[in-house]
């Protein structure tokens, strides 16, 4: 199979068990990307998500830039249409019958049921991309603050991006 | 604030879907869905808040990207398919060209120690904001006492284990919305 074929398979299959939105598919792209296929290895993974917090637009443009690393222009044009494409059909053709169905009980047990999975995934996403960014103690303390913050007050996330970046810039994590 | 009916009927073009959603797409750091609320419901009423929450409710029911599914819902309700492409392109032609361009100037000085220094740095509070999304999520959760033991199983399965997410997940979603159609019964019998 030819590798933009391949690229375009793998995430619209990703994007098929996407639930809790592309936060929560960070550990099975890098399990996939890293792991299986080889295509990247984990430190450029990483700087990638890196990138794509720095960009603004939704958290699944890292999907536009594996595909740019792996396979250039074609590359981030075969992951970023795998990603919206084929939901985008399902969901075209469904909205229009949603409302019939709202308030239905077994509606109501997937979407009470599917959130303490999501939250277990952006928990494996988080931990994955700590562990492979290999930041030690700094690193671990600036994750901290951030995450109290972050909790705590109403703070730009541009801010913390850019804090992140001179932090990291002056050699300090 | 606009609780008259939905502006159904209003004539909402293709222009200015394309140019609502490249206004979400490039004001949104660290997720967009904030800004997406407020410019569908609050700013141009095309959504009423009631709309906005059950077309959410679905978005998020499905797999996929969450506002990426949300645009194509909007542009689809005012001008079918072609609305819904000029959503979409409107949401990620921006942020897509400055992600491209942030890329291109990683290709040329990614291996400079200061850009990897930088990069480390973003990574490391990417992180910390993954985990406090992750910690608010965890608290908006329902039903806690049967339902969190499940963010624990996934965990486990994939973060530690490192299983295939597929299958770990139609598992779990099949035991997890077991317990929660269960827990629905008990607490509002119908």
């Amino acid at each position: 199979m030819s590798l933009l074929a391949d690229l375009f398979l793998q995430f619209t299959l990703l994007f098929f068990v996407a639930f809790g939105g592309a936060t929560a598919l960070l550990p099975e792209m890098q399990r996939v990307v890293v792991e299986e296929k080889h295509w990247l290895d984990e430190t450029t993974f990483i700087h990638l998500y890196a990138i794509a917090q720095a960009a603004p637009g939704p958290n699944g443009l890292v999907v536009t830039l594996i595909g740019w690393e792996v396979a250039g222009l074609p590359g981030a044009l075969a992951t970023t249409l795998a990603m919206c494409l084929p939901m985008s059909i399902v969901i075209y053709f469904l909205f229009r019958h949603w409302e019939r169905f709202r308030g239905a009980k077994w509606q109501q047990a997937v979407q009470v049921g599917v959130a303490p999975l999501a939250v277990g995934l952006v928990f494996s996403g988080a931990t994955l991309i700590a562990r492979s960014a290999n930041v030690g103690w700094a690193g671990a303390a600036v994750m901290a603050a951030t995450i109290a913050l972050n909790l705590k007050t109403k703070l730009h996330p541009l801010w913390y991006i850019a804090l992140g970046a001179a932090i990291g810039g002056l050699g300090l994590v | 604030m606009h609780r008259e009916a939905a502006p159904e009927a209003q004539s909402i073009g293709l222009k200015a879907l394309f140019l609502g959603f490249s206004n979400i797409g490039l004001s949104g750091f660290g997720g967009v869905l904030p800004f997406a609320r407020r410019l569908l419901v609050e700013e141009r009423g095309w959504l009423t808040a009631e709309e906005f929450n059950t077309l959410l409710g679905l978005c998020q029911f499905l797999p996929g990207p969450n506002v990426i599914n949300l645009s194509v819902v909007v542009g689809a309700r005012y001008r079918g398919v072609l609305g819904s492409v000029a959503a979409v392109a409107g949401l990620l032609g921006g942020p897509i060209v400055i992600a491209l361009g942030l890329a291109l100037l990683y290709d040329h000085f990614g291996s400079l120690p200061i850009v990897q220094g930088m990069l480390r740095g973003i990574a490391a509070v990417g992180c910390g904001l993954l985990f406090a999304t992750a910690i608010r999520m965890g608290m908006a959760v329902k039903e806690k006492r049967f339902l969190l033991p499940f963010t624990v199983l996934v965990f486990v399965a994939i973060a530690i284990l490192r299983w295939p997410m597929p299958a770990v997940m139609v598992g779990l979603l099949a035991l997890s919305a077991g317990i929660a159609w269960w827990r629905l019964q008990d607490v509002a019998p119908r």
